[in-house]
């Protein structure tokens, strides 16, 4: 808790060198009973009276800041807005109340190859991805090489991604968000896909992007790969920080807590 | 307000590679095992307009010259409406997964839709040059207007599916009750038949209100009656797909942010 106040105090001085920062967010769903998606039902409900609201908040009062170059591990059991963290900081999500202040580029890695189209080939893809991630053509081609190098798709190349096993296509989906050295590197659980040796491959990349001053935040269900790739933790429940501060403290108290609940 | 409007501007810049590449997905899905490939846009129309001149010069006859010409311009007009707001309907929509992994411009989705239609006008734009030099039309420097008039409808056309596109996201029946729509507009839009069979009143109607004949009207006027449309027409013409843009963007920007909580 202590850490969190203190994430408040540097809100004030507006630090360049931190990479984001995350201000009182609050972010709200409108947890209908059931959701009403057409007019038809829409204009029966408001007929009958029954439009009803229900609040839910996924994620509290957040606060948070990273500094550049540093590795924060986001914990949490399912549920816990651990997503939906990475999601405001990503600016698909807006938050409700509070602000989100990020600087420098960001490479998603939320679901690994979101933008394929499936009846397109692996070549046709690695554009299109690329132009979905804000890169142009001419970029794409500079590196298409590098891409199919480390994703080790040399003899699929023209064929259409739906063939592709979900194996194969994480696997280009995290070359190509990898392919450039961003600023921010946001990685959600997509490393459970593909075989154990890529596993060690893309720890082998994330590990040289930090080295070459990655910030990175990376939500993961294994504890241990979090205490040995990050600095830091976050540990999120139902929403609100339950801790924040070096990976091995609030893991370990994590792990504590889980085993608590079992027993 | 130009804070934000040069933060728009730069975003757009940023991503006009991926408009580029989903426009280029499109087209080469549409035709992708066709053994003709982009012939059919070609073919297609003057299939279809081949059956409509029969239908309509033997069962209904009605007193038009060159009728052929007259039908064709009328029928790639709509079916470029048609097409082009149908697709937006479900832009938003179909590309929910995309939007909600990773960060890109909504609008993106919308206006490559509404781009590759175009594209695929200028495509039948051979049929009809078939049509026009089998009936004998003269080319003028008349026909220099005709990008101006395309501009007009591409403009409409993408206002209407902006606004279609941010409708559909929260109420899915939209499409069924466009549906219903576009037939009555097809029936309330001289296309095949000549507007001086309609009634005085519905005739004013339609010659004030109707964008799709205002559009199609410049056209006729270009290509069949060797003359420059009035000023009056091109200024509702004008008006009509500025107010379209302006309308569409406007409702469009302000629900964007809750996309991400219906899709």
């Amino acid at each position: 808790m202590q850490q969190t106040q203190k994430g408040q105090i540097q809100k004030g001085k507006r630090n360049i060198r931190l990479a984001l920062e995350v201000i009182d967010a609050t972010v709200r769903f409108n947890m209908a009973s059931e959701r009403i998606d057409n007019l038809k039902e829409y204009f029966v409900k408001l007929v009958k009276r029954q439009l009803m609201f229900q609040e839910f908040l996924a994620l509290q009062h957040i606060n948070f800041s990273v500094k550049k170059g540093e590795s924060w591990g986001i914990i949490g059991t399912n549920g816990s807005g651990k997503s939906t963290l990475l999601k405001l900081i990503c600016g698909i999500m807006k938050p409700y109340e509070g602000s989100v202040i990020t600087n420098g580029s960001i490479a998603p890695l939320i679901e690994l190859g979101a933008g394929f189209d499936g009846d397109l080939t692996a070549r046709e893809n690695i554009f299109l991805n690329g132009a979905v991630l804000g890169y142009s053509r001419h970029y794409m081609q500079e590196n298409f090489n590098r891409i199919v190098d480390f994703a080790e798709l040399h003899d699929f190349l023209d064929m259409p991604i739906k063939n592709y096993s979900s194996g194969m296509a994480a696997r280009l989906g995290f070359s190509i968000a990898t392919v450039v050295q961003p600023d921010i590197l946001i990685v959600d659980e997509v490393l459970s896909v593909g075989d154990f040796a890529f596993q060690q491959k893309c720890e082998r990349r994330m590990r040289e992007m930090l080295d070459g001053g990655v910030t990175l935040l990376f939500v993961s269900h294994s504890i241990d790969t979090v205490k040995s790739l990050c600095k830091y933790a976050l540990w999120l429940e139902r929403g609100q920080v339950k801790g924040c501060g070096r990976a091995q403290e609030i893991c370990d108290a994590y792990m504590q807590s889980l085993m608590e609940n079992h027993s | 307000m130009m804070q934000l409007l040069k933060a728009r501007a730069e975003t757009f810049l940023q991503y006009r590679h991926l408009i580029r590449e989903l426009v280029i997905k499109d087209i080469k899905l549409k035709y992708r095992r066709s053994f003709l490939g982009y012939f059919w846009s070609i073919l297609n129309p003057l299939m279809i307009m081949a059956i409509m001149v029969i239908v309509f010069s033997n069962m209904f006859r009605f007193d038009i010259e060159n009728f052929p010409v007259y039908l064709i311009i009328g029928q790639t007009l709509f079916n470029f409406l048609t097409e082009s707001t149908t697709q937006s309907i479900f832009s938003i929509t179909g590309n929910a997964a995309l939007l909600k992994k990773t960060y890109v411009p909504k609008y993106a989705f919308t206006l490559s839709k509404v781009t590759s239609s175009l594209i695929n006008l200028l495509f039948s734009l051979g049929a009809m040059v078939i049509v026009f030099l089998f009936c004998r039309v003269r080319f003028t420097f008349l026909f220099l207007w005709i990008p101006f008039i395309l501009l007009q409808v591409y403009l409409f056309c993408l206002g209407l599916g902006l606004f279609l596109a941010q409708a559909a996201v929260f109420f899915r029946d939209v499409q069924y009750i466009y549906n219903a729509v576009t037939t009555a507009w097809m029936y309330l839009t001289p296309l095949f038949y000549p507007i001086e069979t309609l009634p005085e009143y519905l005739r004013q109607m339609i010659m004030v209100y109707n964008p799709l004949y205002n559009y199609i009207f410049q056209f006729r006027m270009v290509v069949m009656y060797g003359s420059f449309p009035d000023a009056a027409t091109i200024l509702s013409g004008v008006m009509f797909a500025v107010f379209s843009v302006l309308i569409g963007s406007w409702c469009f920007l302000n629900t964007q942010d809750q996309f991400i909580l219906y899709i």
